[in-house]
Order: structure tokens, then sequence, then C-alpha cells
């Protein structure tokens, strides 16, 4: 127990919590579309995420050519790097959703068959992701060149404003903004929603449902690969097996927010990274999950569906 | 699709007494003699390469029907999806380490007192994570089992990382003795807990609490509507369940004599519960035939070493996707029998 940090690091650890609740926000939405849309958990995001920590570092090293002890880049060059591996790994994580779900989900949503059998198939999935990526990879740990030079802004009230904690705050707050105009103002998004309201219905509409799940999937891999990218730019390494522990905590935040609502993942991530970080200064970076998870029973105790309720918009069925 | 599961209940029903008896009797006899099936050249096609096949018999296939049949109670009869069930088999595993190695205890002494710390932990999870629907009791379950693991992991008293070692084998009985290459024995004690446990699912089927668990799992809020306790049946299931891990947990570091948290990671869990969906959730044939599989298939396939567990998933996700219901699918709608009504 050290509860001294609350003093002297408290808006130090605000700010780690916040860009690291970010990344989390990212990866929750990836959940928090799919359970809007299929009210189906869905468990391979998880390992979407250790892949898009893999595709930027393949962009980064093997597509632009960086060699991985290379030094830090500047200027045009240096943003035309983050950019390019900022989109090839959201790209990657987008397309990768729409083929999980084609593979896990469409055959047996046709099929019309309990809930249980697409989780173990997205299980399914899941397994054969990190398994092909253990092979390729030889389970060794995959480093990612520094490119980005950590240099700080300044220090306010003993928080230090490095240049990756403002980008990810900045990039992160942009993607989930955009997103939610884009499903609360397009006509797509319309679609989504509509979707999520009552698939019967939406298909009366005239919707394509299969259409609008892919797009989902897309969007939702397409956030979380720009969390995997944010993600390797801070921690510099990955491994075979990062998506779980990331998964878990991003699900953990979506459903502490109120899964199915976007704006419940925002402040469920926002929340999990800050509370991550204080109780890892207070009582041990050990104890970290089981506060998380004990404060994630304490307000489904209160709010059984989160702290900001389920979708907002939605009517249950 | 040709139902092989109401075939069988078909013939089961038109068999008379003797014909029944006898029928379990030699399924019984054979099964009791699968340890020595390697050593027949008719059957010696069971041989797994690598690992002794006696001891795949034991762990994990054994092993996993018994905890496959637990985690059906809660997941297949009452329908709440528990990610956490390794939390149960860790507490068995850890209740048989340190109870083991610090007090004369023997393991089957320790049985009672394995069996009594699960339930009580389902009980203790049970009370706030029953009143959450679906999705929500997953993902406090999940948390629970990782919680547990974590705890083994950071406490002095169950050895950190390093985990419990020197835990004693189970004292002989009847004249069978246990020891850690004997795996004959161990088989047979654990085929003996996988017929009580059918047994007591079979016989609860039949009366109020199955009945109940069957009501919670069609429609929650009709049932309780028609006057049935949610929660003290939930947590019936639940702490059945629990009680089948913990008992499971209790003969496993006995086997094994050496725990670590590692064992008792999320993948447990999901390789359980992958055994009941991929099986036939709710229907107990199903459940068993689907553990056997999933706990053969991977060290049937170990010479392909590296990529096996790829195949493993690749199998996975292909059945699910044949076969949605599993490999034997409960009856669609069970019937009640007259006698039963009144």
């Amino acid at each position: 127990m050290n509860f001294s940090v609350l003093t002297t690091q408290f808006w130090s650890l605000c700010l780690q919590g916040v860009a690291l609740g970010f990344i989390y926000v990212l990866i929750s939405l990836g959940y928090t579309m799919v359970y809007g849309v299929l009210r189906l958990i869905n468990f391979a995001n998880s390992e979407v995420v250790m892949v898009g920590t893999f595709a930027t570092v393949i962009a980064q090293v093997t597509i632009l050519k960086n060699a991985a002890d290379s030094d830090p880049l500047h200027g045009f060059r240096l943003i035309y790097t983050l950019v390019f591996a900022l989109v090839f790994s959201a790209l990657v994580c987008g397309l990768l959703g729409v083929l999980v779900e084609l593979v896990a989900y469409r055959r047996l949503r046709a099929l019309g068959t309990n809930r249980l059998a697409s989780l173990i198939s997205a299980i399914a999935v899941s397994i054969v992701l990190s398994e092909a990526v253990r092979i390729y990879s030889h389970s060794a740990p995959l480093t990612s060149p520094r490119l980005l030079e950590k240099w700080s802004f300044g220090e306010v009230a003993g928080a230090n404003f490095r240049i990756d904690t403002v980008m990810i705050i900045v990039a992160g707050s942009l993607i989930f903004f955009s997103l939610d105009r884009f499903v609360n103002r397009s006509r797509l998004g319309k679609a989504i929603r509509a979707v999520s309201m009552s698939e019967e219905n939406s298909k009366l509409m005239g919707i394509n449902l299969n259409r609008v799940i892919s797009l989902t999937f897309f969007i939702g891999g397409l956030t979380t690969g720009a969390a995997a990218f944010f993600y390797t730019t801070v921690y510099e390494t990955t491994q075979f097996n990062v998506g779980f522990n990331l998964g878990l905590a991003a699900f953990t935040a979506a459903v502490l927010g109120g899964i199915g609502n976007l704006r419940g993942a925002f402040y469920g991530g926002i929340f999990l990274g800050v509370l991550e970080q204080f109780s890892s200064a207070i009582l041990g970076s050990q104890w970290k999950s089981v506060t998380v998870f004990l404060v994630l029973v304490l307000v489904l105790l209160i709010k059984p569906s989160g702290i900001f309720g389920e979708a907002v918009q939605q009517t249950r069925t | 699709m040709i139902n092989i599961r109401d075939k069988g209940a078909a013939i089961w029903e038109n068999w008379n007494r003797t014909k029944r008896v006898s029928f379990v009797a030699v399924v019984i006899v054979l099964v009791a003699f699968l340890p020595y099936a390697g050593t027949f050249p008719l059957t010696s096609f069971l041989n797994t390469p690598i690992t002794s096949y006696q001891a795949v018999l034991v762990y994990p296939i054994a092993m996993f029907v018994l905890m496959a049949l637990g985690l059906n109670i809660v997941v297949g009869k009452s329908g709440l999806l528990d990610l956490g069930y390794v939390a149960f088999f860790a507490i068995g595993a850890y209740t048989m380490g340190i109870l083991g190695t610090m007090t004369h205890l023997n393991t089957w002494e320790i049985l009672p007192f394995g069996i009594g710390f699960a339930m009580l932990a389902g009980l203790l999870l049970g009370l706030p994570a029953l009143r959450l629907r679906g999705d929500y009791l997953a993902i406090v379950t999940l948390g629970f089992g990782e919680i547990v693991r974590i705890i083994a992991l950071n406490l002095r008293q169950t050895g950190g990382p390093n985990g419990v070692v020197g835990i004693p084998n189970p004292p002989p009985i009847f004249g069978q003795k246990f020891e850690l290459n004997d795996h004959a024995g161990y088989f047979w004690i654990i085929f003996v807990m996988i017929m009580l446990v059918i047994w007591m699912v079979r016989r609860f089927t039949v009366r109020r609490p199955g009945r109940a668990w069957e009501a919670i799992r069609q429609d929650e809020d009709v049932a309780a509507l028609m006057g049935v306790n949610l929660l003290v049946y939930k947590l019936w299931s639940f702490s059945i369940g629990a009680a089948i891990g913990g008992a499971a947990g209790v003969i496993y570091a006995s086997k094994v004599m050496f725990i670590a948290p590692d064992m008792f990671t999320f993948n447990v869990s999901v390789l359980i519960l992958a055994c009941v969906v991929f099986g036939g959730m709710g229907n107990m044939w199903g459940v068993i035939l689907g553990a056997s599989i999933l706990a053969y298939l991977p060290e049937r396939i170990r010479f392909i070493s590296n990529s096996r567990q790829l195949v493993f998933g690749l199998v996975l996700l292909v059945i699910m996707n044949v076969r949605p219901d599993g490999l034997l699918p409960r009856k669609k709608r069970e019937k009640i029998k007259h006698k039963e009504v009144k």
C-alpha cells in the first residue's frame, strides 16, 4: 500500500491513465459495435488487436524498410511513416474483422442457432489466429523500432506531456468523435442503428443485413487496428499473446460503460485506464486486474447494465 | 441430418429392465478396461504418440469429461454462461496442495474440504453474480477465474509463481495403489466419480431442481412468474457445478504432485466450455463424447507438434459450423411423462 502517490503523482497518473484509456476505448469499440448489432461478444477481437500490433511493426520494418535499430525519423518522413503504419494496421484489422464475421458468424447466423455456438466458433477463430502468429513469429517477441523520438512538450502539475501520450489522446479523440458522428448522423450509421434495434424490421425496410453487419465488423476492426498502432508506438514490443489481456481489459471497459453503447465504451475505457494506473501505483501492478474486476462487480451490482446503460437509443426485445 | 440422440433414446425406451442393466454393465466393463486398450492389436490405433496413452486417458480425457459434466449443469442445464470454471478446479487443487503439504490429512480426507471450499466459492461468486444476466454474468465469472489465478500467483502461502510442490499421492484403497506413473488407478477413481456425477445429474433432471433449471434456461421471466425461485436454483446449479470442479482439482493435484498458477489459465475454462458446446449442451452423453474428442485430439496429433493447436482450432471451427448444436444435441423438446405431471 502506497498512498503517498495520490498526492505526489496525482496528475501524472491521471494523464497516463487517460492515454491508456484511449487505447482501451478504441479496442472496446470493436466489441461494443458488434455487440450492439449482433448481441454477441466478439471473442476474436482480442486476437485482432494482436494481429494489428504485428501489422504495425511489419508496416514500419518490412514495407517501409526501417531497420529494427534505425534512428528516430524526423519531418515529413516521420509523419508519413506513422500515418502509413496507422492506416495499414487499421485496414488489416478491418479486413480481418470482416473475415472473422464471414468465417465464424455468418453461417451460424443464417442457421439461427444458439449464441453459445457462435461464441465457441469465435473462440476457435481466435485460437487459429494466435497460433498462426505464434508459428509465424516462432513465439519470440517482436520489437518495433523507435521511429518516434519521445520528447516532451513540458510538465504541467507534475504530468509529463510526452509526444506519444499527446498523440494518443488527440488522435484517439478524433477517431472516436468521427465514429460517433458517423453512427449518429450518416445514412450507413442509421442502417447500423436500425439493425441493432431490430434485425427483422430493418430487413423489411430494405437494409442489406449482411452488408451492414460486415460494415460493423469492418469499423470495429478499424478502431481496433488504430489501438494496436498506438499500443505498439508506446510499448515498442509485441508478442503473439498480447491480445488476451488487452482484449479482456477492453471488454471490461465496454461492460463497465454499458455494452452496445458507443459513449459508454468511451467513458468506460477512460475510467478503466485511470483506475488501472492508480491501482498499480497504490497496490502494485500485480493486483491491477483484481481491482478492476472488483470495481466491475460492484458497478454491475449497483447498476446491472453498466454506468451509462445499454445502447441509449435501443429498445431491448 | 441423422439424429443419433433420438435414435439412441428410442432404442433405450424399448428395452426392458434386463436389457438395460446388462447394457450398462457391459459399457462399464468396457470403459474400465480402457487403460489396457493400447496393448491389444485391435485397439492399438488409440495409442498416442510421445505422451503415454494411459497418462492421456487420465489427464486430459477423464478429467475433462468430469469437469465438462460439472460445467454442463451450469451452462447446459440452466443456461448460465460461466467463463471462469477453472477457478473451482484451481480452488480444489490448491486445497489439496496446501492441506496435503501442511497437514497429515490424506487425499480422501481432503476431498470433502476441496469440494466444500469450491462450493463456498461458488456461493460467494454466485450471490452477487447470479443477479446479472447473460453476458454480464459471463464477464464476471471470467474475472473471477482470473482473480483466483492472480491471487494464487501473488500470495506467499500458495507459493507464488512456483506453486506448491511435493503434494502426496492418495493412499491405497481396496488394495489399489496410487503412484505417479501408475495411471490406471487414477483412471478408475475418476471413472467412479464420473458415474456418480451421471447418476446425480439424472436424478436431479427428473426432480424439482432439474425442472426449475430447465424453466430458467428456457425463459427466466416466465420461470419467475411460475414461482421458480430464480436465485436459489441458480445458486444450486452453480455450486453443484463448482463442487464437481473442486473434486476434479483435488484428484488432479494429488496425481501430478505439483501445481502452479499457470495450470489454471482462462484457456482451461474455454476448453471445458468448448467440450460442453461441441458435444451438445445439456445432453450428458454428448458432453462426454465432446470432452473425450477435444481432450484426445490434440494428443493424438502431437506428431505435427508445432501446428497442432492450429489444427485443433480449425477442426473446432469447422465442426461448430457444420453441427452448431453439437455432436449429440439434446432433444428439441423434452417430453414430460404423464406420471410426473400429477
